[in-house]
C-alpha cells in the first residue's frame, strides 16, 4: 500500500529552530530515511518552505491570494511517500520520524494515483545545504 | 514527557504574542512581563508533567493573565486565590480563547508591543535594546554582550529607555488604517537595525551575530501578521538573502571576504529559495518599497552562480529606483558600484565626488572611492584615501580589509624601488 505521510507541525516553532536546532533535527531525520530507504520503502519526499512564501489560487473567481489556503496552527510542512506492507508499518515509520522530530502530527493518507512526474532539478536535491555545510566544518 | 528544548523554543516562540496580549489587559509593561515570566514557570513545571499544550501561546495567556490577576486580588484580599486546581482545568478553556485569538486583534498587539521600542526620542541602539528585551525576551546579559558593554551599563540603558517610553504612552485601542500603516513601517525599520547589527558583527563576534536570526524571526511574525503586504514580504526577503551568503563571508582567519571572492557554494541555498519566492509573491503587487528593492539587489547577486554572472546593469537599475523611493548618499554609493562594473571606474568616480562632502565620515565611502583609485591606478590618492578609511572602520574585519589594500600598495611601491 503506499501512503503520503503528511507532516503537520506548529510553523512558527520550527521557523524559530536555530540553524544548530534545524541541522540536528534533519541529521537525525536522514538516519530514519536511509534506513526506510535501504528498504526501498521510502519514496520522493519534500520539506515545503513557510506558508509565509505560499500564494493560493481559488478556482472558482480566479483569487490568487497570499498565504496558504488553510490558515491553521499546525501547518502542513512537508511530506513522504511510502509504499508500505500495510498500515501498521506505515505507522511506524510515523514512530521513526516523530522520535527524531518530535511536536505536531502525521497524517498517513492513501494514495490513490501515483504519478511520478519528470525528475526534479539537483538544485532542490534534499541533502544540497547539509553537504555544503559539511564540507564548510573541515 | 516534555523535553525541554521543546519548551523553550516554545517559550521564545510565543513570547511577542503573549507579552504583547497581557500588555493589552494590564496596559503596564512591567506587570505584562512580569504576568509572562509567571506563566512560564508555571509552563516549566506543568508542561513537564502533563505534556505540552497545542497551542502554547493561548496556555501563557491564559495562566499569565491569572496569575496576575491573583496577585492583584491576593493583595487587594478581595478575593480567594485561585489553587492550582483551577490552573490545571486550562487545556478546557484553550480553544475557545485560541480561536479569538486568531483574530485581528493579534495583530494590532504585537504590533503595538513593537512600535513601543520605535519611540522616536530612542536613538537606534536603544530602540534595538528593547526590542531585544521586551519583543525577543533576550536576558539584558545577552543583549549586553551582543553591544560589548557591561550588563549593569545595559541595564541601565534599557530601564532608562522603557521609563521614556513609559512617559509617551501608547494608544491601546485599535488603531487606524494610517496609523496602523505608520506603526508598521517603524517597526520594519526597527527589526532591519536588529538585522543590520547582526550583519555587521565580525565571525567571532557569536553573541551579536544572533541578532540577525533573531531579526529574521521577527521579520517572519511581521509577514504572518500582514500577510499580503508586499514590503514585509521585502524585508523578509532581504534579511534571507544577506543572511544565505553568511557561511562565506568570513575565512578562516575571521577576514571579511567580498563578494568578488566567496565560495558561493557555501551560501545557504534554502534561504536564497525562500527569499526569491517572497520576491516572486511581491512583485505581484506592483508596488515597490525601499525593502522590495534592495531585496530585488540581493536577489540578483544570490542569483548569480559566478562573480562574472551578476547582472550589473539590473543592479544598477534597480539602485536608480532606490534613489528615487529613498534619495540618499550611500544609496548613490551602492549604485556606484555597479556602474563602475557596466560604465567604469572614472563613471562610478565621477558620481561618488559630489558626495564626499556629506559621506566625509563613512568609512564604506574612502573605502569605495579608494577602489576606484585604484582600478583607475590613482595609486597615491589611494593610499591617502586608504588611510581615511581605516581610521573610521568600525570592526576589525573592516579595518583588516583596508589594510590589506595598504599592505599590497607598499608592498607594491618597494618592489617598484628596487627595480
Amino acid at each position: 500500500m503506499m501512503y503520503a505521510v503528511l507532516c503537520y507541525n506548529n510553523e512558527e516553532m520550527v521557523c524559530g529552530w536555530t540553524k544548530g536546532q534545524d541541522d540536528a533535527v534533519m541529521a537525525a531525520l536522514s538516519k530514519v530515511h536511509d534506513k526506510w530507504e535501504k528498504a526501498s520503502k521510502l519514496k520522493p519526499a519534500v520539506r515545503l518552505l513557510p506558508t509565509s512564501a505560499a500564494t493560493t489560487l481559488h478556482k472558482q473567481k480566479d483569487l490568487v491570494i497570499d498565504g496558504p489556503y488553510a490558515e491553521t496552527k499546525e501547518a502542513l510542512l512537508g511530506f513522504y511517500i511510502i509504499d508500505v506492507e500495510h498500515l501498521e508499518e506505515g505507522l511506524a515509520f510515523a514512530r521513526d520520524l516523530s522520535q527524531a522530530n518530535p511536536g505536531g502530527a502525521y497524517e498517513l493518507r492513501p494514495i490513490h494515483l501515483y504519478y511520478p512526474g519528470s525528475p526534479i532539478d539537483g538544485v532542490y536535491e534534499a541533502d544540497r545545504e547539509y553537504a555544503g555545510d559539511k564540507v564548510s566544518a573541515k | 514527557m516534555t523535553d525541554a528544548a521543546w519548551i523553550e523554543t516554545a517559550l521564545t516562540t510565543s513570547r511577542p504574542r503573549a507579552v504583547a496580549a497581557l500588555l493589552r489587559y494590564f496596559r503596564d509593561l512591567d506587570v505584562a512581563e512580569e504576568a509572562y515570566q509567571e506563566a512560564c514557570l508555571r509552563a516549566l513545571s506543568n508542561w513537564t508533567v502533563n505534556g505540552p499544550p497545542r497551542d502554547p501561546t493561548s496556555w501563557l495567556i491564559m495562566v499569565g493573565r491569572n496569575t496576575a490577576l491573583d496577585s492583584v486580588r491576593k493583595r487587594s484580599k478581595q478575593a480567594p486565590m485561585l489553587d492550582e486546581e483551577h490552573l490545571s482545568d486550562l487545556e478546557d478553556a484553550e480553544t475557545p480563547m485560541a480561536e479569538r485569538l486568531d483574530d485581528s486583534q493579534y495583530r494590532d498587539d504585537v504590533l503595538r508591543l513593537m512600535f513601543i521600542c520605535c519611540h522616536p526620542d530612542l536613538p537606534a541602539t536603544q530602540q534595538i535594546a528593547l526590542a531585544l528585551r521586551i519583543v525577543s525576551g533576550l536576558t539584558v546579559r545577552q543583549i549586553a554582550r551582543a553591544f560589548l558593554v557591561g550588563e549593569a551599563a545595559m541595564e541601565q540603558r534599557i530601564t532608562r529607555a522603557k521609563a521614556k517610553v513609559a512617559v509617551a504612552g501608547v494608544a491601546f485601542e485599535a488603531p487606524g488604517p494610517t496609523e496602523r500603516a505608520e506603526r508598521l513601517a517603524a517597526v520594519m525599520q526597527m527589526v532591519y537595525l536588529v538585522f543590520n547589527e547582526g550583519y555587521s558583527a565580525g565571525p567571532k563576534d557569536e553573541a551579536r551575530a544572533d541578532l540577525a536570526d533573531e531579526a529574521i524571526r521577527l521579520g517572519r511574525l511581521l509577514l504572518r501578521m500582514f500577510q499580503t503586504e508586499p514590503e514585509a514580504m521585502g524585508l523578509l526577503a532581504l534579511m534571507l538573502l544577506q543572511h544565505s551568503r553568511q557561511p562565506a563571508r568570513f575565512d578562516a582567519s575571521g577576514e571579511a571576504v567580498l563578494l568578488e571572492d566567496q565560495d558561493r557554494s557555501l551560501w545557504r541555498d534554502k534561504l536564497i529559495q525562500e527569499g526569491l519566492a517572497l520576491i516572486d509573491k511581491a512583485m505581484r503587487h506592483k508596488r515597490t518599497g525601499v525593502y522590495l528593492v534592495q531585496a530585488a539587489i540581493a536577489a540578483l547577486h544570490g542569483r548569480a552562480k559566478r562573480f562574472e554572472d551578476t547582472d550589473w546593469a539590473g543592479i544598477d537599475a534597480l539602485y536608480a529606483t532606490l534613489e528615487h523611493l529613498q534619495s540618499s548618499p550611500v544609496v548613490t554609493l551602492n549604485r556606484a558600484v555597479a556602474v563602475a562594473k557596466t560604465k567604469g571606474p572614472q563613471a562610478a568616480l565621477d558620481m561618488i565626488e559630489p558626495l564626499g562632502e556629506r559621506l566625509s565620515g563613512y568609512f564604506h565611502f574612502h573605502g569605495a572611492r579608494g577602489r576606484l583609485l585604484l582600478m583607475l591606478d590613482r595609486r597615491r590618492e589611494a593610499r591617502v584615501v586608504f588611510d581615511r578609511a581605516i581610521s573610521l572602520a568600525n570592526t576589525a574585519a573592516e579595518a583588516a580589509h583596508i589594510r590589506m589594500h595598504i599592505d599590497r600598495l607598499i608592498a607594491e611601491s618597494e618592489t617598484g624601488k628596487r627595480t
